[in-house]
């Protein structure tokens, strides 16, 4: 058990060394690269969730936006309509969103390839509708349930208060946004749910679990023809990859102190799925990898901006043809490594 | 009544233009069982084409039916090479590759064609009205000429089309070629010539409804092709994708529920109608209205 | 969990930040300037899809900028603005202005024309005490951030009053319907206003729909709408969708009147709209025909440099910066705040000495009073809005033509000799009620 205890002790140690950076480095740090730094770490724990639904499930989902938007809205009410904490207000966001993505899953997991693309862009668009009608849905059910008040009639003041507590939920501000969410995400918290995103991805991924995702992938009559339920293993994977967008996006909102429905729009699945296959379906890193990329690119290239989407769209197909698996594909960055260092140093046969 | 019936005449409209749109990506998907992403920009194109055509030909408002025609055939035939360089540059060397990746190459060929639009002719850009239109007064309901012209030539060009593929010798190749290509090929039929002309066919379609729709709503803009893209896919699926009947009647009748959604229940959930509909469609008959259930052998 | 289970290292997690770090590292580091410069930033969609809005905006500053500084600058020394990109995205908005405030160092921020991303970045400004001031953010919510967050616009509920005031007043409306773009933030605001304000004088909204941005086909609301049969139509959306709204509604039979908000303003939307949204009626915040000598002359000198006429944008563009020049110059008259305004070194002393600058600013912004901006004649209120007046235009082949002004309030019917700022505003008791059409 020494691997499991080193690897303990490397989760505290990197937890440790988050902290201390943002305690005693990030103030004296530029205020540029630290927002740069937070947009990378939500950015790349978004993208991790949906690697491990297209590139380890092979799910074709294009609706990862929605999911965002889900955690990004339930996490700011959580917050500042019924009093609860930054970080756990940020989990609940995205136990919102996973169970959003079971709702999604559930039906959506039996289509196949690009039925289930459509589908989940469908979803995601159901969801912004869903936020910009919010207005009415406020309306309605203050109409239906009345509010509490404090005099009224025992039955009258149950229904007020769950008329109350609907429509304070339900009260997103449409296309007008939610403001006034107050500025909580900092270096500290984004790093330690990228921190325990990667850990927890990457275990599970290396775990039988890890196995049955990618025989899923592969081939998946025949991993049903072995008793798997393959519809359930489906769902799993994208129910966790749900729930990371959330995470990603309670971030987002937290940081940008004000979130409107059209930030998450199918346009921004799209961005995402382009940067997991650009990274390599079928491995955590890659995806990492171009995550953080893509995400620094378009700060370097100011003056390009007008051409960031082309370059992406042909980065995109030029890929797909040249190198179809990815930068990565199947390998991890460790892989890589490795076999660099095998290369450099390779290991002598005793004779 | 009438209120109903001129809704009735909205839906068919809409839903008309759907068809044209839709048909072409019922054809590709026929035949390589892809789902063209990059249709809709195909789309946005020919409407691109039909501008700069006319305005270099310094065409205005009443510029005549001559005219109209003219810009209506260039607009079908710049889609039909478009259609036909994409397929050749983009998809045949994917042919190979796993359909997720091919759907992946689509979608970058589309988010590429919008933004080139974008950076080379900007947006918002208005179409001359070429032909005068005239609104008839049919019992109380307003019948826009150019609603009469889209219908009719959605129902002529699918009488058409479904004699094409049933009743002509290119017809039964592309049949073919959806069934096998391996088999196809193996029998003789030059097989990637028949996919290059089922691109251009379904390009050229989509060039035709992007002239009828601007007869209709006479803005150009680079990012006008994504949702009635989006919805005429939904109508393809509807009717039973790789059905031409199907694609028009799927088409139709998307156009009818989003008017009478839009119209009764809510128009702010307009653009969900489509998306719900879909759903219902693929969990309770993915094979559509005219469709074919597809077992798929391993 | 089994975060034991831990084999091999974890290399992505350093290497993102390493990457980070290393890129970055190339990029940041402030640029100190020359001497005797005074730095304004300014964030604005240059791309994009709203990339029209943030380049008039720009011109309209540049504009004014380039004035200052042939006048000698602020207590001599010259102004350089810093623009950055948003690229019409929330997100990017405060990216942008987090890399102004890094590398720059500025004294006061210019921005945004969009609420969604001036919202996004005003928190930052307020923060870093760095007073902002929107050109044209109208979403009441965006001053409410803090009080470094100006603007010089009026605000959606002005601007909802102002429409429903000349629709039931000067246009002796009372039966209307509404049809509004629910992507639009914008759009939802103004729609709601106007709402409240219309009946609460005693008119009545007969049906109200929506559309979407993007939307080509609005047959379905509009059939809805004018079975009602109102006497007009509010469209509160943006001209890329008015002009094709206005028409497939003349198909559709309907012969009222259709009135807006600036959303409308845009040569396209006659190009768009043709003959149907002629006669169309919309506030803004001024007017190309106005004939007083400040707004000709701005004209003038808007043409001569960008070979157009200006449109509301670059105008609140320019009064944004005449403004903020203004305020500045008052301040710098103390050479000690002018020294501080110069300085962009940063230790702990000077950034004493700068905090204390912008502060000063600050309180200098929001007494401004009685301003004779472009668009109006412009008082800074407690709530860091601009008091100011709405025109009314009417929408011809040759463009909008003034028709009316509505101030906060009263409203005046068009002035035949030129407007003089320094009179008081007309009596609105003395002008006589419109006839009712």
């Amino acid at each position: 058990m020494k691997g499991a205890a080193i690897g303990y002790a490397l989760f505290v140690v990197a937890l440790a060394a988050i902290w201390g950076v943002d305690q005693f480095v990030i103030p004296y740090t530029d205020r540029y690269l630290t927002d740069m730094l937070l947009r990378v770490a939500i950015c790349v724990i978004s993208v991790s969730g949906l690697a491990l639904v297209l590139g380890f499930t092979g799910q074709f989902s294009l609706g990862h936006a929605g999911f965002m938007a889900v955690g990004a809205y339930s996490s700011a009410v959580m917050s500042m309509k019924f009093g609860v904490p930054f970080p756990l207000a940020v989990l609940l966001g995205g136990l919102f969103a996973g169970v959003a993505g079971l709702a999604v899953g559930v039906p959506s997991l039996r289509l196949t390839g690009d039925y289930l693309a459509v589908v989940t862009l469908g979803f995601n668009q159901i969801i912004i509708v869903a936020v910009q009608n919010s207005g009415s849905f406020v309306d309605a059910v203050r109409a239906l349930f009345g509010t509490s008040g404090a005099e009224g009639k025992p039955a009258e003041l149950v229904l007020g208060s769950f008329g109350e507590v609907l429509s304070r939920f339900g009260d997103l501000g449409g296309a007008q946004g939610l403001t006034g969410v107050p500025l909580e995400t900092n270096f500290g918290w984004a790093f330690t749910w990228l921190l325990l995103a990667l850990v927890t991805l990457r275990n599970l991924l290396r775990s039988p679990h890890g196995r049955t995702f990618a025989a899923v992938r592969d081939n998946e009559i025949a991993t049903r023809s072995l008793g798997i339920d393959t519809t359930r293993v489906k769902v799993t994977a994208f129910v966790i990859g749900a729930f990371w967008a959330g995470v990603a996006g309670s971030l987002t909102a937290f940081k940008l102190s004000s979130i409107f429905p059209n930030q998450f729009e199918s346009k921004v699945s799209i961005e995402l799925l382009a940067m997991v296959v650009l990274g390599g379906s079928g491995s955590l890193s890659g995806p990492v990898l171009s995550a953080s990329l893509l995400t620094l690119l378009p700060e370097f290239l100011r003056g390009l901006a007008e051409y960031r989407m082309m370059i992406y769209a042909l980065l995109l197909v030029v890929m797909m043809i040249v190198r179809p698996k990815g930068l990565l594909g199947t390998r991890e960055l460790s892989d890589v490594i490795l076999a660099g260092y095998r290369r450099l140093f390779p290991v002598r046969k005793p004779a | 009544m009438t209120l109903f019936l001129q809704q009735l005449i909205n839906g068919l409209s809409l839903g008309a233009i759907y068809a044209l749109i839709a048909l072409g990506y019922t054809m590709v998907y026929g035949t390589l069982q892809l789902i063209n992403f990059a249709h809709s920009e195909v789309f946005m194109m020919g409407a691109f084409a039909a501008f700069l055509f006319a305005g270099a030909m310094g065409w205005g408002d009443g510029a005549g039916v001559g005219a109209a025609a003219a810009v209506a055939l260039v607009a079908m035939g710049s889609c039909a090479i478009l259609g036909m360089t994409i397929e050749r540059i983009a998809y045949r060397p994917m042919r190979k590759s796993t359909r997720l990746n091919m759907l992946i190459t689509a979608i970058g060929v589309s988010i590429f064609l919008q933004n080139l639009a974008l950076r080379l002719w900007g947006t918002n850009l208005t179409f001359p009205d070429l032909i005068a239109k005239t609104n008839w007064e049919i019992a109380g309901v307003n019948v826009a000429s150019n609603s009469v012209m889209v219908l009719g030539v959605t129902l002529v060009l699918m009488i058409g089309l479904t004699w094409l593929i049933e009743k002509t010798k290119i017809g039964l190749a592309m049949r073919a070629v959806s069934h096998s290509r391996e088999t196809a090929a193996l029998m003789g039929i030059p097989v990637d010539r028949t996919i290059s002309f089922t691109f251009a066919l379904g390009s050229a379609l989509a060039g035709a409804g992007a002239f009828l729709f601007l007869l209709g709503a006479p803005k150009v803009d680079p990012q006008m092709g994504a949702m009635p893209g989006l919805k005429a896919f939904v109508a393809a699926v509807l009717g039973g994708i790789g059905s031409v009947p199907g694609a028009v009647v799927g088409a139709l009748v998307l156009g009818l529920c989003e008017t009478f959604v839009s119209g009764y229940v809510s128009s702010t959930w307009r653009d969900a109608v489509a998306f719900c509909v879909l759903i219902v469609i693929l969990l309770y008959k993915p094979s559509g209205l005219f469709g074919k259930h597809i077992v798929e052998k391993v | 969990m089994a975060v034991g289970r831990y084999n091999r290292a974890l290399p992505e997690l350093p290497v993102s930040l390493i990457l980070a770090l290393g890129l970055l590292a190339c990029n940041g580091g402030a640029s100190n300037g020359e001497k005797g410069e005074i730095v304004i930033g300014e964030y604005g969609s240059l791309t994009g899809t709203a990339a029209t809005f943030g380049l008039s905006t720009k011109e309209g500053v540049e504009l004014a900028t380039k004035e200052q500084n042939t006048a000698g600058g602020i207590a001599g020394n010259t102004i350089r603005v810093v623009v950055e990109d948003d690229q019409s995205k929330p997100e990017e908005a405060a990216t942008a202005v987090n890399k102004i405030l890094s590398s720059d160092r500025p004294v006061a921020v210019l921005g945004e024309v969009s609420s969604s991303r001036s919202l996004a970045a005003a928190p930052l400004l307020q923060r870093a005490s760095v007073p902002m001031i929107s050109p044209s953010s109208t979403n009441e919510k965006v001053t409410l951030i803090g009080d470094y967050i100006f603007r010089v616009c009026f605000i959606d509920p002005f601007q909802g009053e102002a429409i429903a005031k000349f629709a039931y007043g000067d246009k002796g409306l009372r039966k209307v319907a509404i049809l509004e773009d629910v992507k639009n933030d914008y759009s939802v605001g103004l729609a709601k206003v106007f709402t409240e304000n219309f009946t609460a004088m005693g008119g009545e909204i007969v049906g109200q729909e929506a559309y979407s941005e993007g939307d080509f086909d609005f047959k379905a609301q509009l059939t809805n709408l004018i079975a009602k049969e109102p006497e007009a139509l509010i469209l509160t959306g943006y001209y890329t969708e008015v002009g094709l709204i206005a028409r497939q509604a003349r198909e559709l039979g309907f012969k009222g009147v259709f009135l807006g908000g600036d959303g409308w303003d845009s040569e396209k939307l006659v190009e768009n709209g043709k003959d149907a949204i002629v006669g169309g009626y919309y506030t803004n915040h001024y007017s190309v025909d106005d004939p007083s000598p400040a707004v000709q002359d701005f004209i003038k000198k808007y043409e001569a440099e960008y070979h157009k006429k200006p449109d509301g944008l670059a105008a609140l563009g320019y009064d944004a910066a005449k403004i903020l020049y203004m305020a500045m110059t008052d301040v710098a008259k103390d050479p000690a705040m002018a020294a501080a305004f110069a300085d962009r070194s940063s230790t702990p002393a000077t950034d004493e000495t700068r905090l204390a600058a912008r502060k000063a600013l600050r309180d200098r912004l929001a007494v401004v009073k009685d301003y004779p901006g472009v668009t109006g004649n412009i008082t800074i209120d407690k709530d860091r809005n601009a008091e100011k007046p709405a025109v009314v235009v009417e929408v011809t082949k040759d463009g909008p033509k003034f028709v009316s002004k509505i101030s906060p309030k009263g409203s005046e019917p068009a002035p035949a000799a030129p407007v003089d700022p320094a009179a008081p505003p007309a009596d609105p008791a003395a002008a006589p009620p419109a006839a009712p059409k």
